[in-house]
C-alpha cells in the first residue's frame, strides 16, 4: 500500500469537509476499498472512515419503505430487515461470510457498482432511492455502467431507500471463489407493476430485464417467462462463465426467484 | 503517523502507527501477537479473523487506525483464565479439528463468534458461518464437529471417522 493518514469524522458535515482535501477518499467497511489498496489500484493521500459517523447507521421506516443508513453493515441490515422486507434480509446475509458482513456497508458496495455485486440488483429492483449528502437519486438514474454510478467526487451516500414490495426474492448463483454473484437476479412484485434487476451478467453492470417485467406484471408466475431469454450479447465472458451461459442462468434464476417469491 | 490506544485480551496498548498498518500488522509486529495468522492477505481465507467490539473481523481487511478505542480479542486470549484450552479449542483438540495448525486460530475465533450469536448451531448453520474460513488439510469435517461437540451438541451422527 502506499502510504496515508486515516482520519475518523463523527459526522457527515466534518466527513465532508475532510473529502474536500486534494487525494482524500472515503472509507466504508473496506472490504472492497482495502484489498484494491493493497494491489496498490488506489493512491489517496487521506482516507476518511464513515465508520464513526451515527447518523448514517441504522434502519428506519418510513411510509412503506425501509432506510437504511448509507454506513450500515450488511450484518446489521440481515437482522434489522428480517420482518420488514425479507428479501432484502436474505440478500445481505448471503453477501461475503460474517467476517465481511460485519464491516462491509450499503453505502460501500453501492458506491462500488461491482458488475457482480448483490445490492446494486436489490436497490434496482426495488425501486430504492440513494440519499446523499446533497441529493435524492432514483435508482434507475444511479446506475451508469461497472463501477460507475451518479456519485461526484467526494458525495457521501448517507441512506439508501427501499419501497417494500409486496413479494420479492434473491437468487444468486455463487461464483463459489469470490463468493460474488456469477449472476443474481432480484425480482420485486409492486402493487403497480414487477421489477426484474440483474446483476453479475452485462458488461454495463447491473440492468432490468424488461421483457420480463412485463411478461411478470401481466401474470406473475414462472410459466409466465416461457420462451423469453435474454439475448447473450453484451454479457460477460470470464473463466467462470460464457456470455452464453449466463445468459441461460438469468432466464433460469429468475423463474426461481419468481417461483420462491 | 497517529497513536491509538485499544485493548488487546484485556490488556491496554497504546502506539504509534502509520495510517496504512492493518490490524493483523499491529498484532504481529508490535505486539508480538503471532497467533493471528496470515494465509492469503486478499480477505478471502479467515486465517487472521480476530474480534473487534465483538464482531468477528478479517485483521488483514481492517485497519489499527479504525481500532482507536476498541477493545480487540485475539485467539491468545482465548483459553480461560488458569491457561487451560476453553470449550471451543479443547473440541477441536479432542475431534481432531485441525492438522497443520494454520487456519485454527481463525475458526476457533469465528466459532466462537458464532457459538455467542448462536448457541445450538445445525450443521449446516455451522458450514454456512464458515464460508470464510478456508482450510487446506482438513475438509472441514472435523472442525465442524468440533463446534457441534463444543456446543454441547451430541455429534454421533455425524462421525465420519
Ligand atoms: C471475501 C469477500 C466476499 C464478498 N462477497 C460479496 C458478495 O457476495 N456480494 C456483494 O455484493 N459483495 C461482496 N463483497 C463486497 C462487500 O459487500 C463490500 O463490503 C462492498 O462491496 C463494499 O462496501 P464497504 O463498506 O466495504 O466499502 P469500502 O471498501 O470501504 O469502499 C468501497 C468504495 O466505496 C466508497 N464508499 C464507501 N462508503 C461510501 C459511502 N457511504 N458513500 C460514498 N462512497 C462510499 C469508497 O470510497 C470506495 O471507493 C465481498 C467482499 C469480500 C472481501
Ligand atoms: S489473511 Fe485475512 S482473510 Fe486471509
Ligand atoms: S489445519 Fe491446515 S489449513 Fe486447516
Amino acid at each position: 500500500m502506499y502510504s496515508f493518514d486515516v482520519v475518523r469524522p463523527k459526522s457527515v458535515a466534518d466527513a465532508v469537509a475532510a473529502l474536500g482535501e486534494e487525494e482524500a477518499q472515503a472509507l466504508g467497511g473496506g472490504q472492497t476499498l482495502i484489498p484494491s489498496l493493497k494491489q496498490r489500484l488506489a493512491m489517496p493521500s487521506v482516507l476518511v472512515s464513515l465508520a464513526s459517523i451515527d447518523e448514517i447507521k441504522g434502519v428506519s421506516s418510513e411510509g412503506g419503505a425501509v432506510k437504511i443508513g448509507g454506513g450500515t453493515t450488511h450484518g446489521a441490515v440481515a437482522r434489522e430487515v428480517a420482518s420488514s422486507y425479507p428479501a432484502l434480509a436474505a440478500m445481505a446475509s448471503n453477501i461475503g461470510d460474517p467476517a465481511v458482513r460485519n464491516r462491509g456497508t450499503v453505502g460501500g458496495s453501492l458506491a462500488n457498482n461491482d458488475p457482480a455485486a448483490c445490492y446494486p440488483a436489490a436497490a434496482l429492483a426495488s425501486g430504492a432511492t440513494i440519499v446523499t449528502n446533497t441529493r435524492e437519486i432514483a435508482a434507475d438514474d444511479y446506475f451508469q455502467g461497472m463501477f460507475t454510478t451518479a456519485l461526484e467526487e467526494g458525495e457521501i451516500i448517507t441512506a439508501v431507500s427501499f419501497p417494500i414490495p409486496e413479494k420479492a426474492a434473491y437468487i444468486k448463483f455463487e461464483q463459489p471463489a469470490s463468493r460474488f454473484a456469477l449472476v443474481g437476479v432480484f425480482v420485486a412484485k409492486f402493487g403497480d407493476g414487477v421489477r426484474v434487476a440483474v446483476t453479475g451478467a452485462s458488461e454495463e453492470g447491473v440492468f432490468r430485464w424488461t421483457e420480463a417485467e412485463a411478461a411478470l406484471s401481466g401474470d406473475f408466475s414462472a410459466a409466465a417467462l416461457d420462451g423469453l431469454s435474454v439475448p447473450a450479447d453484451g454479457l460477460m465472458t470470464d473463466l467462470h462463465g460464457s456470455a452464453a451461459y449466463r445468459a441461460h442462468l438469468i432466464g433460469v434464476l429468475t423463474k426461481r426467484a419468481v417461483a420462491q417469491a | 503517523m497517529t497513536k491509538v490506544t485499544m485493548t488487546v485480551n484485556g490488556k491496554s496498548v497504546s502506539k504509534e502507527v502509520r495510517g496504512n498498518m492493518l490490524m493483523t500488522e499491529f498484532l504481529r509486529d508490535e505486539l508480538h501477537l503471532t497467533g493471528t495468522h496470515v494465509g492469503c492477505d486478499t480477505s478471502q481465507c479467515g486465517a487472521c479473523n480476530i474480534h473487534v467490539n465483538g464482531e468477528n473481523v478479517k485483521g488483514c481487511t481492517i485497519f489499527a487506525a479504525e481500532c482507536d478505542g476498541a477493545e480487540v480479542g485475539t485467539i491468545e486470549g482465548q483459553a480461560n483464565a488458569d491457561g487451560s484450552l476453553n470449550a471451543i479449542q479443547q473440541a477441536f483438540q479432542d475431534h481432531h479439528g485441525l492438522q497443520c495448525g494454520f487456519c485454527t486460530p481463525g475458526m476457533v475465533m469465528s466459532a466462537a463468534s458464532l457459538l455467542k450469536e448462536n448457541p445450538k448451531p445445525t450443521e449446516a448453520e455451522i458450514r454456512h458461518y464458515l464460508e470464510g474460513n478456508i482450510c487446506r488439510c482438513t475438509g472441514y469435517h472435523n472442525i465442524v464437529k468440533a463446534i457441534m461437540a463444543a456446543s454441547g451438541q451430541d455429534v454421533s451422527s455425524i462421525a465420519a471417522e
